[in-house]
């Protein structure tokens, strides 16, 4: 086996493993550890296949930032999770409801699935070689040459659904003292401070 | 190497293997070493601004006081707090400590010398470091205590801040090279003109803006907010000794020195001379780490802490946006050649 074989059963397994432990550890925190663990392979894979660009954004972008965020909640969060499971009896039939109509929707999407003549010529296209075409260069074309109005409106979406978060969360709080940077920084010492030569036994 | 009877063995499988391990145990020795005499300098400058004398028991004139401290930290008890979440709490500082190293694997420290020659090692290096707030959080939650938890809930909102302005300035370097490879960002730094053409010239605001972005990215002082001990005590290493609190402190280090090589390498023209007809090499990396390694121990001496909203003020309200339209101007100076190559060094070809 070669070292590339060796080290992509190395990262499926442990991916698997990991995504296997997220919904199989009773403690949140340490699921969310095995969720970096399993975006961790899945970058490996990505960087197997020649896709290094892609691996790298995966870790910079779901490992450092977004499951920072889970880690975040997870760890503030205050819930007794035995008496969540000691519940689980009474939600047991909703859930295998809603699992079984999933599963149905399912069955029907995939039953009518169809690609259209195009998507199999794309898919059958040849890919470059990837010694020749550099990973950042290609998708910056395929990006910004020729999904350009496709890359900025969801763009667009997501500064709007960034807006809509900020104005939900906003709250102006008109009873606590706020500081005024540049206000602070164009006082003038003189105005602020006044040196005064106490007597002794004096006082003020 | 073709040919060679010598060199044969380095080109099957277990060769490569066994020269890959070699070249890491070099780089892994270099920064563990670099390591102790860090430790020792940065205490003996922050000594000689406060005119004290610092360590200077062990070894002649203290230099292996680090040594001897090492040796205490390993030599010591560990002591787990009883509540602690025993296996997240040991992973924290060995993760600290192997992400620290790991991104070292793609520093280049002269022409072609580098153990992974990868066209993403900016990335690579940024996907480390952004790693690193894990040790920090881990740590502090396992300790299940309430200081480190303060601390390391500081620390993770205070790194991922800062990371977002050092990829910002990073993408303008990416967009003057037009390569994300370190090799060619020194190529495109090699003009004739010495220590004028590199990049610290044309890019120098955002020269101020990454030693200050790397400042609070590796919680030093004025930015030591996770750990403040007037506040948190030691914040999230509150709970930790012995060799998990060593394994801590060296990831710190050595996160400091990475960033240390980073600013010479995107900024100073790594181991180019600032002379032409001086020649290149691995000095002259070094000799600008050590002189950024300078400021960052002066900078603990002589700057006060900041206060944590203030901190977080800097880098929302100033340095993103700074940063972030400091990229935009770039993409216009570089795209239209303004001055001619001074920004669009990918049209010098090579």
């Amino acid at each position: 086996m070669t070292v590339a074989g060796l080290a992509f059963y190395a990262f499926s397994i442990v991916g698997v493993v990991a995504a296997l432990m997220v919904t199989l550890s009773r403690n949140p925190v340490h699921s969310v550890l095995w969720l970096i663990l399993t975006f961790l392979s899945a970058a490996g894979l990505m960087v197997l296949l020649g896709a290094e660009f892609v691996a790298m954004l995966l870790i910079i972008v779901y490992v450092g930032a977004v499951a920072v965020l889970f880690l975040f909640v997870v760890m503030m969060l205050d819930v007794d999770f035995a008496e969540l499971k000691s519940e689980m009896v009474k939600y047991m039939p909703l859930g295998l409801l809603v699992a079984v109509v999933i599963l149905i929707q399912l069955g029907f999407g995939l039953g009518a699935w169809a690609t259209s003549e195009g998507a199999m010529g794309l898919r059958q296209a040849v890919t470059p070689d990837a010694a020749q075409v550099e990973n950042t260069k290609a998708l910056g074309l395929l990006m910004y040459d020729k999904y350009l109005y496709l890359f900025q409106m969801s763009g667009l979406i997501l500064l709007v659904a960034m807006i809509g978060a900020i104005v939900l969360t906003l709250r102006h709080r008109k009873d606590i003292k706020r500081q005024n940077v540049m206000h602070q920084m164009w006082r003038d010492p003189a105005k602020a401070l006044e040196m005064i030569d106490v007597k002794p036994g004096q006082g003020l | 190497m073709k040919g060679n009877g010598d060199m044969g063995f380095f080109e099957t499988t277990l060769g490569m293997a066994v020269l890959m391990v070699l070249q890491s145990v070099l780089i892994v020795g270099f920064v563990m070493i670099s390591l102790l005499f860090l430790v020792y300098g940065d205490r003996k400058i922050w000594a000689a601004v406060q005119m004290r004398r610092g360590p200077n028991v062990v070894g002649p004139w203290g230099v292996l006081q680090s040594v001897a401290d090492a040796l205490k930290f390993i030599l010591k008890e560990i002591v787990v707090p009883a509540g602690a979440d025993r296996p997240v709490y040991f992973l924290a500082p060995m993760l600290s400590f192997v992400l620290a190293v790991i991104a070292w694997a793609v520093i280049p420290f002269n022409d072609g010398w580098v153990l992974a020659n990868v066209n993403v090692a900016i990335l690579f290096v940024f996907a480390a470091s952004s790693l690193e707030v894990y040790g920090v959080i881990m740590g502090g939650w396992a300790s299940n205590s309430k200081y480190p938890f303060l601390g390391s809930l500081r620390s993770a909102a205070q790194m991922i801040s800062y990371e977002v302005s050092l990829g910002l300035i990073i993408i303008g370097i990416i967009l003057s090279t037009g390569s994300m490879n370190f090799g060619n960002i020194v190529a495109a730094q090699d003009t004739s003109y010495g220590l004028f053409g590199w990049y610290w010239l044309p890019h120098l605001p955002m020269v101020v803006l990454f030693f200050i972005s790397a400042l609070a990215e590796t919680n030093r002082p004025p930015f030591d907010l996770p750990e403040a001990e007037s506040e948190l005590v030691a914040g999230f290493m509150v709970e930790y000794s012995s060799t998990p609190y060593l394994l801590f402190m060296a990831g710190e280090y050595i996160a400091i020195w990475l960033m240390c090589a980073l600013l010479s390498i995107l900024f100073f023209g790594g181991w180019l001379s600032p002379i032409p007809g001086i020649p290149d090499g691995f000095g002259w990396l070094f000799a600008k780490m050590v002189a950024w390694f300078f400021m960052f121990a002066m900078v603990k001496a002589i700057v006060p802490r900041y206060r944590y909203d203030q901190l977080m003020r800097i880098g929302w309200k100033v340095f993103l946006p700074l940063s972030l339209g400091w990229v935009v101007l770039i993409a216009f100076l570089a795209k239209f050649e303004i001055l001619g190559a001074f920004w669009a060094r990918y049209t010098m070809g090579g």
